[in-house]
């Protein structure tokens, strides 16, 4: 047997499993959204306020109720109504928007980049100062720099979002003048450059315009810090705890009495095996920031999807609510197939 | 906003009151006004639909009407604009307008009498929600074609029901639905005989100073000016009015300079900027008012003389020169000062012991259990609140029952609730607004389920009173209809179950050198095209 056949033999089983393993994956994340789906739906169809009224207000005639409601497929059955939908949603149509009148697919195309660019940024944020922050406060357990990486963890667990926010705007903004105002650009920059991603940063960077690219980065630091922050408070938490609990391992004092240096024994031995854990918590710190951080939008007035299905919910948008809820599980559930896939590299055993 | 984040800004606003703040670094450009405002509202720009505050700011300034509002003296009522006279027949059910010369919509095509009848016959055929004010007069989509007719492009005749007060036609004009569409362009971008009404949510065909260059939901309203329009050039040629939720926001941006125009203030941060140079604050009047009614179909309620001790236990000043100091002004009849007819009398003061007498007088001895249906909003729980505490004190046992605003309009409409406590705003500058839901109620039944009627949602029958307010909308002499109202309310006052209690002001923090700025009163919407800098 050649080496190509023996590696082709090896393989086989791998390869005729994936698909199955696909359609399995592909059939769980259906469901979970179906479920999810239907949950909303109801919860929207159950809640003690009436659908109708949202849509042409509370001076409307009776004649003009009664059209909207029989407009709105109200007067059909709770299951039929849910059936109609899903047929509408599988088609792409999520809907229009009794808020803004628009698609719901096109508020989500406005709103989602604001929010994952923010994201993202602030995620980035988190995993690059609080994972290091996180090891170097374990490996240090107890000193100084331990002290002060707890100290930031229970400041960004206790500190409300709300109040830091509006200070950060006032000091970074209104005293110290370092960053921009609220929004995602200044009004003198809007509509300069084309749309392409609608992550503004992205967008400023392929049309090569520098000074909408500063403007709008000069909007988003604040926001996105304050995020990062929040992000680096949790994930730098749960990367010492992890650390703590590999370096009391013993495998670790049997690296140290063979020599290894502690650069090795730390990085090389002990952060490898939390690398499966900490994937899960930025995943998970990810999906919260991607979400919408509602209140970070408001103060920033960051027209992103937190801010749009909480508005949409109190003002009984169910449309945009089931819109935007379809988004944010179809995140959660990408994340973590994301996360599925990020185990099978670092640790082979899950192959 | 959560109690929590409430909290956190009041401690953001006591650290700003004791924060020295760097001077504005940023102004704004000399012809364009920069504005921060809740804006969330608007969901369309079409006239024949748009019945939201923010819906109507944009309105005012991009369409003209027949007749309209001088910004400058909103007191003069209504005067001609795409109309330069009218003519109202002897049987007083004909009304001829003559077309003023020189209006151009922003396409460039000529306003004339035929986008008049256009525009006037589709918001009654659309039959969108403030299609109302035009049907009232008899108009319906079966009779448009003979009752809305241009007999040329200088003419347009409406054809009403009856007799109506002519000031009362001519003032329904001048709301969001009288706004006078461009016909060409609103027919050229018509989808499955909407008349244009998809496209016309999002784009805009007016002749006024302005056009809609740009509208991001939530987010943002721009706007050039039409090139086209007929009046003086506005010194403002870019109005943008961004969506900034938060008080605390606006204030910052204003004291920087980044913009030249705050409306959402708090009580708090207006008092913060009453030391802060080149910045001022400007109060006005504007129409909505905040009152309690008590549901008639509740037997304790239905007492006059309990509802009358309610209206003495009612703290007006306590509470206008406390947590409402600045934005809210006592007024207890049901139509907001400015309007034509307004009463200004206020025959109830927070008096206790009249407030028990009359409690022992009516046939409930000692006052029971009431609970008051309240949307969460603050200034409207801190009125139930003090309610709660003074009605308390006369021995009720109040609970409140807080809800969003849909849930407590919900129990409103199907008569469910004990105490409504709410806020009312005129859908179109005549005193019919108002009459004819507080003092119009012909049939009380639950069948008639008349849900528009605030006097029917409180079970509130009244025939006589219903004969007076439709008295009202006929009269033709403006001093005896004025005193017609005066009446209705004085009476309204004495026996409703309504308790009016206050009529907004509007604090509008904006840059020491914007000038003209006017909201729009109690009457109408605000306007751009006089604002200067």
């Amino acid at each position: 047997m050649t080496q190509t056949t023996l590696t082709a033999a090896r393989r086989a089983p791998m390869a005729s499993g994936w698909p199955k393993k696909l359609a399995t994956t592909l059939l769980t994340v259906a469901v979970t959204l179906l479920g999810l789906l239907f949950v909303t739906f109801m919860i929207g169809r159950v809640m003690p306020i009436d659908p109708v009224l949202a849509v042409i207000g509370e001076r409307a005639t009776q004649a003009q109720y009664d059209e909207t409601f029989r407009q709105l497929g109200l007067d059909k059955p709770l299951l039929v109504q849910f059936g109609i939908y899903v047929g509408d949603v599988l088609q792409g149509d999520f809907g229009k928007s009794i808020r803004t009148g628009q698609q719901v697919s096109t508020d989500i195309a406005r709103v989602f980049p604001a929010t994952l660019e923010l994201a993202t940024l602030g995620t980035l944020m988190g995993v690059f100062l609080g994972v290091p922050l996180g090891v170097v406060a374990a490996v240090y357990r107890g000193s100084w720099i331990d002290q002060i990486a707890r100290l930031i963890g229970l400041i960004g667990y206790s500190m409300p979002i709300f109040w830091l926010g509006l200070v950060g705007l006032l000091v970074f903004y209104g005293m110290l003048d370092w960053v921009e105002g609220p929004g995602r650009l200044g009004v003198f920059y809007q509509g300069i450059v084309p749309t392409r991603t609608g992550l503004l940063l992205v967008d400023s960077l392929i049309a090569g315009d520098m000074t909408v690219f500063k403007d709008a980065f000069g909007h988003i630091i604040l926001p996105a810090s304050l995020l990062g922050y929040f992000s680096l408070a949790y994930i730098s938490r749960m990367t010492r705890s992890f650390m703590l609990e590999q370096l009391s391992a013993e495998y670790v004092t049997t690296a140290r009495v063979k020599g290894l240096s502690e650069w090795q024994v730390v990085w090389g031995h002990a952060f490898r095996n939390i690398r499966i854990q900490l994937v899960t918590v930025i995943a998970l710190a990810y999906a919260n920031l991607l979400e919408g951080s509602v209140l970070t939008e408001i103060i920033f007035a960051w027209p992103g999807i937190g801010q749009y299905i909480t508005t949409s919910l109190l003002a009984n948008d169910m449309n945009s609510v089931l819109g935007g809820t379809v988004v944010i599980g179809t995140i959660f559930v990408c994340l973590n197939i994301f996360s599925d896939l990020l185990y099978r590299v670092f640790d082979p055993r899950s192959k | 906003m959560t109690m929590k984040s409430k909290l956190a800004a009041a401690a953001f606003a006591g650290l700003m009151a004791t924060t020295a703040m760097t001077p504005a670094l940023a102004e704004t450009p000399p012809n364009m006004l920069v504005i921060a405002n809740r804006i969330d509202d608007i969901k369309t720009f079409d006239p024949a639909e748009s019945f939201e505050f923010a819906g109507a700011d944009v309105s005012r300034n991009v369409y003209e009407k027949l007749v309209n509002f001088d910004p400058l003296n909103l007191d003069a009522g209504f005067g001609p604009q795409l109309a330069e006279s009218w003519d109202i027949s002897e049987d007083g059910q004909t009304i001829t307008f003559t077309m003023a010369t020189g209006h151009t919509f922003a396409s460039g095509n000529e306003v004339t009498a035929k986008d008049a009848e256009f525009s006037l016959r589709r918001a009654v055929l659309l039959n969108k929600t403030p299609s109302f004010i035009l049907t009232q007069f008899g108009f319906t989509a079966e009779n448009v074609e003979e009752t809305i007719v241009a007999t040329d492009d200088n003419k347009l005749v409406l054809t009403l029901d009856k007799p109506y007060a002519l000031s009362f036609v001519l003032n329904c004009l001048t709301a969001t639905i009288g706004g006078i569409v461009d016909m060409e362009t609103a027919m050229a971008n018509e989808v499955d005989g909407d008349m244009g009404g998809e496209w016309l949510r999002t784009n805009t065909a007016g002749s006024g100073p302005y056009k809609v260059a740009d509208w991001k939901p939530n987010e943002s309203v721009l706007m050039d000016l039409n090139p086209n329009y007929a009046g003086e050039k506005p010194a403002m040629e870019r109005v943008i009015v961004q969506h900034i939720q938060e008080s605390a926001t606006q204030r910052l941006q204003l004291e920087r300079g980044d913009i030249d125009v705050a409306r959402n203030l708090s009580p708090e941060d207006v008092a913060g900027l009453a030391d802060v140079d080149g910045v001022k604050v400007v109060d006005e009047l504007r129409g909505r008012l905040m009152y309690w009614s008590a549901n008639q179909k509740n037997e304790m309620l239905a007492d006059p003389k309990v509802v009358e001790a309610l209206k003495w236990a009612t703290d007006y000043d306590g509470m206008s020169n406390s947590f409402l100091k600045g934005q809210y002004t006592p007024q207890q009849a049901f139509l907001p000062l400015t309007f034509l007819g307004a009463l200004e009398e206020k025959p109830f003061s927070y008096d206790m012991e009249k407030a028990k007498a009359a409690l022992a007088e009516s046939g409930h001895g000692e006052c029971g259990d009431i609970k008051i249906s309240v949307r969460e909003a603050q200034e409207r729980l801190d009125i139930a609140q003090s309610l709660q505490n003074t009605w308390g004190q006369l021995g009720c046992n109040v609970e409140l029952v807080v809800g969003t605003g849909a849930q407590t309009l919900d129990r409103y409409r199907a008569r469910e609730h004990d105490i409504y406590l709410g806020a009312w705003g005129p859908d179109y500058p005549d005193p019919n607004t108002n009459a004819g839901t507080f003092a119009y109620n012909p049939d009380n039944s639950d069948e008639a389920g008349a849900t528009g009627l605030l006097a029917w949602r409180n079970a509130w029958g009244i025939p006589e009173m219903s004969e007076q307010t439709l008295a009202a909308v006929v009269e033709n002499d403006t001093e005896a209809r004025k005193q017609m109202y005066l009446d209705l309310q004085r009476e309204h006052q004495k026996v409703s179950p309504f308790g009016v209690m206050f009529q907004q002001i509007e604090q509008n923090g904006m840059r020491a050198n914007v000038e003209n700025f006017v909201a729009g009163g109690a009457t109408t919407a605000v306007s751009y095209w006089v604002i200067t800098k």
